[in-house]
């Protein structure tokens, strides 16, 4: 038990914490977009490694890290695009092609990757963001060097978050994306484009789950590396249920998930760790995902027309 | 624009569009093989000959296949119903992990009894792992999509563990590696001195049988109304839940068996590597067979060859092999759309 408070006591899981959270920040407000306005992405994955690599491969041709960013936001909003034609206007099955567009971006990153690079065994570096205290914010105890001794993307995340909370509930804008996604038949009857709106949202929301892929490359870690995504698509789409599709909620959802995850990490240190195999708690992540669902599914406050593909003229 | 349905398309309506998808996906592989500097043809030439080119290259495009049946085929039952098993992957590694426990000297029984215990034991297996999501889609509406995923990596993680414990081969060279199955618990090759085992001849019976079974017997047909419309099935006295179950089970141990011949058929013990994504793959075989249990073989076959290619021709050609990954998931998704604009015409609205 001491072990599990020292650890709870120490700054650096807290600061562990939010740089943890931050990528699947960006990513769970992207799925959350989309499925406000009633499409499910579950290329949501693969995107987030086509934003790692393109991201990282900007820097590491010399673009400079912010151009990089926007590279990665681009990438995602191409492999959304592609995404939105096929389910919005096509209409198609939201499930085959979200695997699909995951298996598709994934390999096209990993081939692009070795035409790049065909002879390296370890993957080059960057100059990663720096972290960046912010003046003030950062001198306040423990909660300063967490939420405010982080990299310039960290806080780019809380600027997103506040943004698109706000377009969603306060805006017209929002409005619309959040009628598109509960029935799209009235957004129509407004004389409003169903098709427009849903695709805008996809292409938007797959950009910023590309931006919280970069952020592994040009932020948490200095280089890219196959596997490096691992399932964090996957959470997030169990965060947005878990924050019942509210960016507020899907935040804290994203920071208590960190939590745990900072926290685990910590725990296989202890005593406890000699003594419990370290693939139980990396499997912790997981099955806390699934508890999440699990106990959410109660209150899911699920938007109505998700994953209900809207053809004009049919009722 | 507008989808209309085709009330009765012609036969050029239902072979254009799929035949399109596969010109599409040789295009993009063209300007993959431009992209790294090769010879489109020239490429496309190795990936033949290294796919069917030999005795050796036939036969180890017909051992990738058989694992590629099977999760195919557990993909193809399951999406039928709308069951949406992402997590063939995990089940197959479920399959895989019985053969070891009861392969490697636990019965001490001759083959003819304890292959097919073991196979059912393995399939057993793989229909618990996928009922527990089942059964949260039907108690709490938890999205099977998320939950199979996420076990995928849950399972890769247990098997992990227990080949760094309690499977641990203790001649392994500290290689987390399983020991190796009794002679008694391997699938013998059909023709002897051809590395071809019995799995592929069982996957080609699986095939068949779901045919069967989807086609001829109310189980299947109760399975694809479930598909076709949940409160129409039920308005016809279907019970949904029970068809649920049932499709859950059936899948979940097909995909099993995946693990089950690989071990036994081919490779003997269990490694972390077993599955280089089998499952996943699966669902790019189960979509290119438009769902088609027989279409299935062929499609695994496809898809085995593309890959078993690829590895050759990236040998020898400056092309990274990742270009057999791109091209299947864009076939996917070009055979999705394809098969759609079978039964549907685009007009402007």
């Amino acid at each position: 038990m001491s072990d599990l408070w020292g650890i709870l006591i120490s700054v650096s899981l807290w600061v562990a914490m939010v740089r943890i959270a931050s990528p699947l920040i960006f990513a769970t407000l992207g799925e959350l977009l989309c499925e406000r306005a009633g499409v499910l992405n579950l290329g949501i994955e693969g995107i987030m490694v086509a934003g790692a690599f393109s991201g990282w491969y900007a820097a590491y041709a010399g673009f400079g890290l912010w151009p990089a960013v926007a590279v990665a936001f681009a990438t995602g909003m191409a492999f959304g695009a592609l995404h939105s034609v096929l389910t919005v206007l096509f209409g198609l099955s939201q499930h085959v092609v979200g695997i699909g567009i995951t298996l598709f971006a994934t390999a096209s990153s990993y081939y692009a990757y070795r035409l790049a690079l065909p002879e390296v065994t370890s993957p080059p570096k960057i100059e990663a963001f720096a972290t960046w205290p912010v003046p003030g914010l950062s001198q306040i105890p423990v909660l300063g060097p967490a939420f405010f001794d982080q990299t310039p993307l960290t806080y780019l995340a809380y600027g997103v978050a506040i943004v698109l909370s706000l377009v969603l509930a306060r805006t017209p804008l929002g409005l619309a994306i959040r009628a598109v996604g509960e029935n799209p038949a009235s957004v129509e009857a407004q004389g409003l484009s169903v098709a427009g709106l849903r695709m805008g949202a996809v292409i938007a929301g797959s950009g910023l789950m590309a931006v919280g892929g970069s952020f592994l490359t040009l932020s948490a870690f200095n280089s890219f590396f196959f596997e490096m995504v691992n399932g964090r698509g996957w959470i997030c789409i169990a965060l947005v249920v878990f924050g019942a599709w509210k960016p507020g909620k899907a935040v804290a959802g994203a920071f208590l998930f960190a939590a745990f995850d900072a926290a685990q990490i910590r725990l296989q240190q202890t005593g406890l760790g000699a003594a419990v195999p370290y693939q139980v708690f990396l499997m912790l992540p997981y099955l806390l995902s699934i508890l999440a669902l699990i106990v959410m599914s109660r209150r899911a406050a699920v938007p109505a027309a998700l994953m209900v593909p809207f053809r004009k003229g049919e009722r | 624009m507008r989808l209309e349905p085709i009330a009765a398309p012609t036969p050029a309506r239902r072979m254009l569009p799929p035949v399109l998808a596969l010109v599409a996906t040789a295009a993009l592989g063209a300007l993959l093989a431009l992209a790294a500097g090769a010879e489109p043809l020239a490429v496309l030439g190795l990936i033949v000959k290294g796919a069917v080119g030999s005795k050796f290259a036939l036969l180890e495009t017909l051992n990738r296949a058989t694992p590629l049946i099977f999760t195919g085929l557990a993909v193809a039952v399951a999406f039928r119903a709308r069951l949406w098993n992402i997590g063939a992957e995990a089940q197959l590694y479920a399959g895989a992990l019985v053969t070891v426990l009861l392969g490697t000297g636990a019965l001490p029984w001759p083959s003819a009894v304890l292959i097919p215990v073991i196979a059912l034991a393995a399939m057993v297996a793989g229909a618990l792992m996928l009922l527990g999501p089942a059964v949260l889609k039907l108690r709490f509406g938890v999205d099977e999509v998320v939950t199979t995923l996420l076990l995928n990596f849950v399972m890769l993680l247990v098997v992990s563990m227990l080949l760094e414990g309690a499977l641990k081969d203790p001649m392994g060279m500290g290689w987390p590696k399983s020991a190796a199955l009794a002679k008694e618990a391997r699938l013998p090759r059909i023709v002897t001195g051809l590395r071809l085992h019995w799995g592929f001849a069982l996957a080609i019976l699986a095939a068949v049988a779901v045919w069967i079974i989807d086609r001829k017997t109310v189980a299947g047909f109760e399975m694809r109304a479930v598909g076709a419309g949940e409160a129409a099935a039920r308005f016809a006295g279907i019970g949904v839940p029970g068809v649920v179950i049932r499709t859950a089970a059936l899948s979940g141990g097909l995909a099993a068996l995946a693990g089950f011949s690989e071990v036994a058929g081919l490779k003997g013990n269990l490694t972390l590597d077993l599955s280089p994504g089998y499952g996943y793959t699966g669902i790019v075989v189960a979509m290119l067979a438009a769902l088609n249990p027989l279409g299935v073989v062929l499609a695994a076959l496809f898809v085995a060859a593309i890959f078993v290619g690829a590895d050759s021709m990236s040998r020898a050609a400056e092309v990274p092999t990742y270009i057999a990954d791109m091209l299947l998931a864009f076939a996917l998704l070009a055979m999705v759309l394809a098969l759609m604009l079978t039964r549907y015409r685009v007009r402007r609205a």
